[in-house]
C-alpha cells in the first residue's frame, strides 16, 4: 500500500444543494466537499438524541432552569401537595421525552428527573439508583449493539450530559455533593451549576466559585470539560476558558417580564429585574451556549467514546474473569 | 437500600411541544459536520475489469490527479488485489481515499476462479472490521475503515451483451458491495449501438437477478436527480488525462485524426454524471449502505456460522459472551483430546519399535553364535589337517633319514652287492 498526499488545486466552496445544475466551467474541481452538504442532510434527516439528567436538591429550580434552556415546557415542576407527597420516599427516576424542532432540525430531549435527591435526613447511598440507571442504559445500549439481528440505529437513551445543582450556600461544597459528584465524573459527563445564583452578590459569587474548583480539584473530581480529553492545543484553549468559569452560577425562569420596552425572560422583584440571557447578571448565556450551541456533540462523543467503552470493558472484563478462572482449574488438574 | 423506580411517562412516541424562543440547537448539524472535518473521511473504491479497460485512467480521470503506478502486464497466472491509499485534500476536506485494482482479471485461460480472489478481499476487509468491533479495548472512532465502499464494475465496449464472466462476477459481488457498471472505453461505440448495448445490459442483469446499487430517492433535495440518473445506468464513460485546447479553455479530451471526445461533454459521456452520483451526491450513502447493509450481512452470517445466537432457552444476557465460551471450552476439551490420541499413539509406536529392536538383537545374537560355531569347527578341521600333514612330514622325515642310512650302508657294501647282484644276474 503507498501513501502519498495530493493536494489538488483548487480551494473552492462545495456547491449549494438548491442549485444543482451541471458543474460549471471549472474543470478542475472534484467535488469531494460535497460529502459534507451529504452528511448534513443525512443528519438533518435522522435527527438527534439529547438526554439531560438533572440532579439536585427539590426546590433548587431544576426543573425551571430546563424549561428556560430549552424555551418550552420540557420539565414539570414538582412541589405541589403536601410534604409527605413530593418527597419520595426513595430516589425516583424520571424520564420524560419530547420532540422538539427548530429551523428543520428535529430533536428527541430526554429529560431525567431525580425527585428525592438529597431530601431525606438520611441521605446515604442515594447515589446508587443514579449510578444505576445510568449503567442500565449503558447495559441496553451494549445488548442491543451486541445482537445478531440489531437495529440500523440504535436507540441511544445513555446519558449524556447530567446537571449537578449546588445550593448557593454561599461557603463550599457539601460531603454529599463531593461524594456525588466523586463517584459519577467516571461515568457520566457532570456539569455543576451554582443553582438560584441571584441570591449572592458578585463577589460572594467568585468567592464560591473559586472554593467549588479548590475543592473539585482537591478531591480529583474531573467534570466536563474533562482535561484529559482535550485533543489538541485549540481545544484546550477553548476548554480552559471554560473550565475557568465552571461551576456556572444560573437563574431560571419562564415566564417573561417587561424589561425597558422589551419582553424577556426574567424574574422581578421589588429591587429589580433579573434577566436571564444577561451575562452581566447571571451565567446563563454560557451553559446554554456550552450544552447546546457549541459542545453538544463533543458531549456525545465523550459518552460515546469514552464513558461508554470503559463500561463495555469492564463488562466484559467481568464475563471474562469469571470463566478464565474456570479454565485455570481446568488445566492444572490436566497437567496433574 | 434505596430502589430505583423508572417511570417513562412518554414511551418512545414522544409529545412534541413548540418552542418560544430561539433555543439554538440547529447548529447541532454544523457541530457534526466539524467534528468529521476534523476526523477526516475515508473512501474505498474497488475497480474491476480486464487488463487494459481503462481502470487507472477513470482514476485519474475522476478525482483529476495523476495515481501511482504503470500500467499492468497480460501475464498475470492469476487475478490479484492491489491496493493504494492516498490523502487527497480539497478546501478544508481531507479524504483518505483507497483505490483497489484488479490486476490480471479477465487474463487467465481457465476463469472459472476468477471472481475469487475479489470476494475473498472484500470478506477480508469485513472481517478486520468485524475484529475491530468485536475487541475489548477497541478504538472505533479513529480506525481505518478499509471496508469497500463502491465497486465500479467495468463493461467491455463490445456492444453486445455482457459476457458471462462478468455475469457471474458481479452476481458473486452484489450481495457484499454496491456494484455500479459502467462501460469502459465508450468512445469505441456509437449512440445507437450504445443505447441498445444499455438496455441489453440492464435486462440481462435484471433477468439474471444482479442488484446492482441504485441511488436513493427517498430523500427531496435529491430524488429526482437520483432517480433520472437511475435511468441512464449503466454509465458510459471516456477516461483521459492528457489536456487539449478546444476553443479557448484547457479541456481533458481524447484526439482522434475525426474529431475530439471531450470527457466532460455530456453529449459525449456519461463521465459527468458518474462523477456527480459517485462523489458529489451519494458518497455518504454509499458508505452508509456498505455499513448498514453489507457489513450487518456479512456480520450476522459470520455470527451464527460461529453458532452464536441471539437468544439462548432461558435467554440469559450476554449469551454471546457466554456462547463464546461454551465454544472455548468445547475447543479446549476437543484439544485435549487431542492430545490425549496423539499420547497414547506415540506410546503405542514407541512399544512397537522397541519390540522390532529387540527381534533384530536377537538375530543378531543368534547369528553371531552360528559364525562363531562355524569359525570353531573350520578351525578343528584346519588343526586335523595340520596335524595330519605333520605326521606325513613325519614319517616322510625318518623315511629319509631311513633312506640316506641305508644309501651310505649301501655304498660301502656297494661293491659286493653290485657283484652280487651281477652274479645273480648272471645266473
Amino acid at each position: 500500500m503507498s501513501d502519498s498526499v495530493v493536494d489538488l488545486r483548487p480551494v473552492k466552496p462545495a456547491p449549494s444543494p438548491a442549485s444543482m445544475e451541471k458543474p460549471s466551467v471549472d474543470f478542475s474541481y472534484v467535488g469531494i466537499d460535497a460529502i459534507l452538504e451529504q452528511m448534513r442532510r443525512k443528519a438533518m434527516k435522522q435527527g438527534f438524541e439529547l438526554n439531560i439528567m438533572v440532579v439536585g436538591q427539590s426546590g433548587l429550580g431544576k426543573s425551571t432552569l430546563m424549561n428556560t434552556l430549552f424555551k418550552s415546557k420540557v420539565s414539570r415542576r414538582t412541589g405541589l401537595g403536601s410534604a409527605d407527597e413530593r418527597i419520595p420516599k426513595t430516589v425516583e427516576i424520571k424520564s420524560i421525552s419530547h420532540e422538539i424542532e427548530e429551523k428543520g432540525v428535529r430533536m428527541k430531549l430526554t429529560v431525567i428527573d431525580t425527585p428525592g435527591f438529597g431530601d431525606h435526613i438520611n441521605n446515604e447511598n442515594c447515589w446508587q439508583p443514579i449510578m444505576r440507571f445510568i449503567n442500565e442504559q449503558y447495559e441496553q445500549y451494549l445488548q442491543e449493539e451486541i445482537n445478531i439481528n440489531r437495529k440500523t440505529r440504535i436507540p441511544d437513551s445513555r446519558v449524556h450530559c447530567c446537571i449537578y445543582f449546588i445550593p448557593p450556600t454561599g461557603h463550599s461544597l457539601r460531603p454529599l455533593d463531593v461524594e456525588f459528584m466523586r463517584r459519577l465524573s467516571k461515568v457520566v459527563n457532570i456539569v455543576p451549576v451554582i443553582a438560584k445564583a441571584d441570591t449572592l452578590t458578585l463577589e460572594e459569587r467568585d468567592f464560591f466559585k473559586n472554593k467549588i474548583r479548590e475543592e473539585l480539584q482537591a478531591n480529583d473530581i474531573d467534570v466536563y470539560p474533562q482535561k484529559e480529553f482535550d485533543e489538541d492545543a485549540e481545544d484546550r484553549a477553548i476548554n480552559e476558558r471554560i473550565r475557568g468559569m465552571v461551576p456556572f452560577a444560573v437563574v431560571g425562569s419562564d415566564q417573561e417580564c417587561q424589561v425597558n420596552g422589551r419582553r424577556l425572560l426574567g424574574r422581578k422583584t421589588k429591587w429589580g429585574t433579573i434577566e436571564v440571557e444577561n451575562i452581566a447578571h447571571c451565567e446563563f448565556a454560557y451553559l446554554r451556549d456550552l450544552l447546546i450551541r457549541s459542545h453538544m456533540q463533543n458531549i456525545k462523543d465523550i459518552t460515546s467514546s469514552i464513558h461508554y467503552e470503559g463500561y463495555r470493558v469492564r463488562r466484559l472484563n467481568e464475563c471474562n474473569a469469571q470463566t478464565n478462572g474456570f479454565d485455570e482449574q481446568d488445566v492444572t488438574s490436566h497437567e496433574l | 437500600m434505596s430502589t430505583a423506580e423508572v417511570a417513562r411517562q412518554a414511551p418512545d412516541g414522544a409529545r412534541s411541544v413548540p418552542l418560544s424562543g430561539h433555543v439554538g440547537f440547529d447548529s447541532m448539524p454544523d457541530q457534526l459536520v466539524n467534528k468529521s472535518v476534523g476526523q477526516g473521511f475515508c473512501f474505498n473504491i474497488l475497480c474491476v475489469g480486464e487488463t487494459g479497460v481503462g481502470k487507472s485512467t477513470l482514476m485519474d480521470t475522476l478525482f483529476n490527479t495523476k495515481f501511482e503506478g504503470d500500467p499492468t502486464k497480460h501475464s498475470q497466472p492469476s487475478v490479484q488485489l492491489r491496493s493504494s491509499t492516498y490523502e487527497l485534500q480539497e478546501s478544508n476536506v481531507r479524504l483518505k481515499l483507497t483505490v483497489v485494482n484488479t490486476v490480471g482479471f479477465g487474463d487467465q485461460i481457465n476463469k472459472e476462479e476468477s471472481y475469487k480472489p475479489i470476494v475473498d478481499f472484500i470478506d477480508e476487509q469485513f472481517e478486520a472490521y468485524l475484529q475491530e468491533e468485536l475487541k475489548i479495548k477497541r478504538t472505533l472512532h479513529s480506525y481505518h475503515d478499509t471496508r469497500i465502499h463502491a465497486c465500479l464494475y467495468f463493461i467491455a465496449p463490445t456492444g453486445h451483451s455482457l459476457k458471462s464472466l462478468d455475469l457471474v462476477t458481479m452476481k458473486k459481488l452484489d450481495s457484499k458491495v454496491n456494484i455500479i457498471p459502467v462501460i469502459a472505453k465508450s468512445d469505441a461505440i456509437t449512440k445507437i449501438e450504445l443505447a441498445k448495448f444499455k438496455i441489453k445490459i440492464c435486462s440481462e442483469l435484471v433477468s439474471n437477478g444482479v442488484q446492482i446499487y441504485q441511488f436513493p430517492t427517498d430523500d427531496e433535495t435529491v430524488a429526482e436527480i437520483n432517480s433520472a440518473m437511475n435511468g441512464h445506468l449503466p454509465f458510459a464513460v471516456v477516461g483521459s488525462t492528457e489536456e487539449l485546447k478546444i476553443g479557448n479553455k484547457m479541456m481533458k479530451a481524447r484526439q482522434y485524426p475525426w474529431g475530439t471526445v471531450q470527457v466532460e461533454n455530456e453529449n459525449h459521456c456519461d463521465f459527468v454524471k458518474l462523477r456527480e452520483m459517485l462523489i458529489r451526491v451519494n458518497m455518504e450513502d454509499l458508505r452508509e449502505q456498505t455499513h448498514a447493509r453489507h457489513y450487518e450481512l456479512y456480520r450476522r452470517c459470520k455470527l451464527e456460522e460461529m453458532g452464536f445466537k441471539d437468544t439462548d432457552p432461558d435467554s440469559k444476557p450476554f449469551s454471546l459472551q457466554e456462547t463464546y465460551e461454551a465454544k472455548r471450552n468445547e475447543f479446549m476439551g476437543e484439544l485435549q483430546r487431542k492430545e490425549e490420541e496423539m499420547r497414547q499413539m506415540f506410546v503405542l509406536r514407541v512399544k512397537e519399535k522397541e519390540a522390532e529392536l529387540k527381534e533384530a538383537e536377537k538375530e543378531l545374537h543368534e547369528k553371531f553364535d552360528r559364525l562363531k560355531k562355524l569359525h570353531q569347527e573350520e578351525k578343528k578341521k584346519v588343526e586335523d589337517r595340520k596335524k595330519l600333514l605333520d605326521d606325513d612330514l613325519n614319517q616322510f622325515k625318518q623315511k629319509k633319514m631311513a633312506m640316506e642310512l641305508l644309501q651310505s650302508q649301501g655304498q660301502q657294501a656297494g661293491g659286493s652287492t653290485t657283484l652280487k647282484k651281477d652274479k645273480e644276474r648272471k645266473n
